[in-house]
C-alpha cells in the first residue's frame, strides 16, 4: 500500500535500464517521488533524460526491473499480468505519437476507452458519452471522420478523449500539447485540472511546453535518469 | 454490418473494421484462404475417390460375411477360395445362403485402345446377394456370355453404352468369344479398372477357360434374420479346417480393403501425401495472412494492452477475422475447387467430386486453421511490454 492515502503514485529506489551486458544502459537511477491525489505534476528534461521511461513504469505499460513503484496502492514489481491490466483500466494514457487506430472512427477511438470496462451493453449511451467528450475538446464536427482525414491537433485530441472518457483516476500524459495550438492545449491542461480538482484525478506529464508550467503544482526535472530538481 | 456485428459482439467489430478498412489487403487474404480451400479440397478429393472408387464395389453386393484368401487384401487381388468351404460354412445354422464370386480383370480391345474391365461372375440366380438394380438385371443375364457393362466406364463411348438395352444390344469379342452387352448399370472408372462388367458364374467359367468353379475368388454369406454377424465370423474361424483364409463381416472386409488402399497401395499413400501437404500449404498461407495482419496492426493493439484491454480481446479479434476471412475466403474457394474436380472427373473418369461432407470438413478446417494461425500470431503482443511496441 502507499504510505499515505493521499500519494497515489509512490517510487523508491526505482532503477532501470536497457540491454544487458555491455550494451547495457541505465536510464534511470533511484528514483523516489510521490504524487499526491489530484495533483498535476509536470516531468521536465532533456531529450533522453528518463522521462518518458519514468512515466511508463509508473503507468504500468513497462515491467520494473529494480526498486518500488506503487500505483493506486498497488506494487508494480513483480506485478501479475491482471493486476496491470486492472491498474491500466483505472488510468488513461495520452501518447506523444497519439496512437489512435487507423480503421476506427475518432467516436470508435473514443468509444474503446468505455468499452475497456466491459461488455457494450448500452451501444447508445457509449455514443452518446464518447461523443460528449469529442464535443469537450471541440471535435463533436469529426465524429465519423477516421484519423487520416484528421489533422495532428485533431488527433491528439481525440487521443486525449479517449484517455479521459472512462473517468480515470490517473492519468499519464506524453507531450500531450506538442501537436496542439496554444488554444487547444491550453483547453487540455485546464480539463485536466479541472479533473484534478472536481474528481481528484492525479496528471502526470511529461512536456516541453513552457505554457503549461504555470498550471501545474508540482515540476520535477530530470537529467540523465535522476532528479535533479524539485518545484 | 458494423452494428449488426457490435450487437452480436458486445463490443466495436474491430476485425471488421480492420478488414475493411484496406480493401487491397482484405481482397489479397480472401484470395489467400480461398486459394488454400482450393488446394485442400481438391486434394481432398482426388484422396476421396479411392474411397469411393473402393466403396462402389461392394456397394453391387448384398453379403454379411465374406471369405477370402489370406493374400486377398482387395477384391481383385488375392488367390481362390475352394469352394467347399461355403458347403462348410453352410453347415452352421446361421448361415442362411451362400455364393461364390468370380473376380477377373477382362481387356477389351478396341480400335480406339484398350479398356479394362473389372469383371465379376456369379449366380444371377442367388437374387438376395446383389444391390436390387443389379439383382433385377442380372436375373436376366441367363444366357452364356451375356453381361452386364458399367455406363459409366472411362474410355468407352458413352453414347454408345446408352444405346445399349436387352433388344439392341452391343457385342465385342474376348478370347475368341462373343460377349453380349445387354444392359448397363451406373458404376464408375476406379484405379483396378475402367469400369465393371457382371455376367453369370457360367458365363464368366466359359470366358476365362482358366478358372474353374471350385475356386472362386471370393464366398459371400449371409446369415439368418436377428443373428450376431460377429459370432458366426468366430464360429466359422474355429469350423472351417483351412486356417490361412480370411473370414471376416463384409463390412470389415470393406473397411480393410479401404484401408488397405489407402495406406498400403502407392496410389493411396500418394494421395494421402497429397492431402497432407495440401492442409500444410493451406495452413501456412493462412499463418501468413493472420500474422500479417497481426504485424500490420501491432502498434495498435499496443494500445489497447496500454488502455487496459486483455489478451482475451486480442484473441477475440483475430479470431472475429478469422472467422470472416473463412466465410468470405470459403465460398469462391470451393466454386473454384467444384469446377477444378469436375474437370479432373471428366478428363479421368475417376469418381472426383465435391461433396457437402468435404466442404463442411474444410469449412471447420479454414476456421480452426485461422483460428490457430492468429493465436500464435498475438502471442509476441502478449509477452511484450506496450512501450516496447510502439
Amino acid at each position: 500500500m502507499a504510505d499515505t492515502q493521499d500519494d497515489v503514485i509512490v517510487t523508491q529506489g526505482l532503477n532501470h535500464w536497457f540491454g544487458t551486458g555491455e550494451a547495457r544502459k541505465q536510464a534511470l537511477f533511484d528514483i523516489n517521488l510521490r504524487f499526491r491525489r489530484g495533483s498535476l505534476s509536470v516531468l521536465m528534461g532533456p531529450s533522453g533524460s528518463g522521462k518518458t521511461t519514468y512515466l511508463t513504469l509508473i503507468g504500468c505499460l513497462r515491467d520494473v526491473m529494480d526498486g518500488s513503484a506503487q500505483l493506486l496502492g498497488h506494487e508494480l514489481h513483480g506485478a501479475s499480468r491482471a493486476t496491470n491490466e486492472r491498474l491500466r483500466k483505472r488510468s488513461g494514457f495520452i501518447f506523444q505519437a497519439h496512437n489512435l487506430h487507423e480503421s476506427l472512427t475518432a467516436l470508435q477511438n473514443v468509444m474503446m476507452g468505455l468499452q475497456v470496462h466491459g461488455r457494450v451493453r448500452d451501444a447508445g449511451h457509449y455514443r452518446a458519452a464518447a461523443a460528449h467528450m469529442l464535443g469537450l475538446v471541440g471535435l463533436d464536427h469529426r465524429l465519423d471522420y477516421l484519423p487520416q482525414n484528421l489533422s495532428g491537433g485533431q488527433k491528439q485530441r481525440v487521443a486525449v478523449a479517449r484517455a479521459l472518457v472512462g473517468n480515470p483516476e490517473v492519468v499519464f500524459a506524453d507531450e500531450p500539447t506538442a501537436a496542439l495550438d496554444r488554444e487547444s492545449g491550453m483547453n487540455v491542461v485546464h480539463m485536466l485540472k479541472e479533473l484534478g480538482r472536481q474528481r481528484g484525478t492525479t496528471t502526470v506529464m511529461v512536456t516541453h511546453d513552457g505554457r503549461i508550467l504555470e498550471q501545474a503544482d508540482r515540476i520535477i526535472t530530470l537529467e540523465d535518469g535522476r532528479v535533479v530538481s524539485e518545484k | 454490418m458494423t452494428r449488426l456485428l457490435e450487437r452480436l459482439l458486445g463490443r466495436l467489430p474491430i476485425g471488421w473494421l480492420q478488414l475493411t478498412h484496406n480493401r487491397a489487403r482484405l481482397y489479397a487474404a480472401i484470395a489467400g484462404v480461398s486459394f488454400a480451400n482450393v488446394l485442400v479440397i481438391v486434394q481432398l478429393g482426388i484422396a476421396g475417390s479411392m474411397t469411393t472408387a473402393t466403396l462402389r464395389q461392394y456397394q453391387f453386393f448384398n453379403a454379411d460375411i465374406m471369405i477370402s484368401a489370406d493374400d486377398a487384401n482387395s477384391l481383385s487381388e488375392g488367390g481362390n477360395v475352394a469352394r467347399q468351404w461355403m458347403y462348410q460354412a453352410l453347415a452352421d445354422p446361421d448361415v442362411s445362403a451362400g455364393m461364390p464370386l468370380y473376380v477377373a480383370n477382362l481387356i477389351w480391345d478396341r480400335p480406339e485402345g484398350q479398356v479394362s474391365l473389372q469383371a465379376f461372375g456369379a449366380d444371377p440366380g442367388l437374387r438376395g446377394f446383389y444391390e436390387p438394380v443389379l439383382a433385377d438385371k442380372l436375373g436376366r443375364a441367363t444366357l452364356l456370355n451375356a453381361a452386364i457393362i458399367d455406363r459409366k466406364s472411362r474410355n468407352l463411348d458413352a453414347g454408345e453404352l446408352a444405346g445399349i438395352r436387352p433388344h439392341s444390344p452391343l457385342t465385342f469379342e474376348y478370347g475368341g468369344k462373343t460377349i453380349t452387352l445387354y444392359d448397363t448399370i451406373s458404376g464408375g472408372g476406379g484405379f483396378v479398372a475402367d469400369g465393371f462388367l457382371f455376367m453369370s458364374d457360367q458365363s464368366f467359367l466359359n470366358l476365362f477357360a482358366n478358372r474353374t468353379s471350385g475356386a472362386p475368388d471370393h464366398i459371400l454369406l449371409k446369415v439368418s434374420q436377428g443373428a450376431d454377424v460377429a459370432a458366426v465370423v468366430a464360429r466359422l474361424r474355429g469350423a472351417i479346417a483351412d486356417k490361412s483364409l480370411r473370414i471376416r463381416s463384409y463390412s470389415t472386409a470393406r473397411d480393410e480393403e479401404l484401408r488397405y488402399q489407402n495406406t498400403q497401395r502407392p496410389t493411396g499413400l500418394i494421395f494421402g501425401f497429397g492431402v497432407v501437404i495440401g492442409i500444410l500449404v493451406g495452413i501456412v498461407i493462412v499463418y501468413q495472412v493472420l500474422s500479417t495482419d497481426v504485424a500490420a496492426h501491432l502498434r495498435e493493439y499496443a494500445t489497447f494492452k496500454a488502455m487496459g484491454y486483455g489478451h482475451r480481446f486480442f484473441l477475440g479479434i483475430v479470431l472475429e477475422e478469422a472467422m470472416i476471412l473463412a466465410m468470405f475466403g470459403f465460398l469462391p474457394g470451393v466454386i473454384v475447387a467444384t469446377g477444378l474436380l469436375n474437370l479432373l472427373n471428366a478428363k479421368t473418369g475417376l469418381p472426383i467430386a465435391m461433396t457437402g461432407e468435404m466442404a463442411i470438413m474444410v469449412f471447420v478446417g479454414t476456421v480452426a486453421a485461422c483460428a490457430l494461425s492468429g493465436a500464435i500470431a498475438t502471442r509476441r503482443l502478449t509477452a511484450a511490454d506496450p512501450a516496447d511496441l510502439f
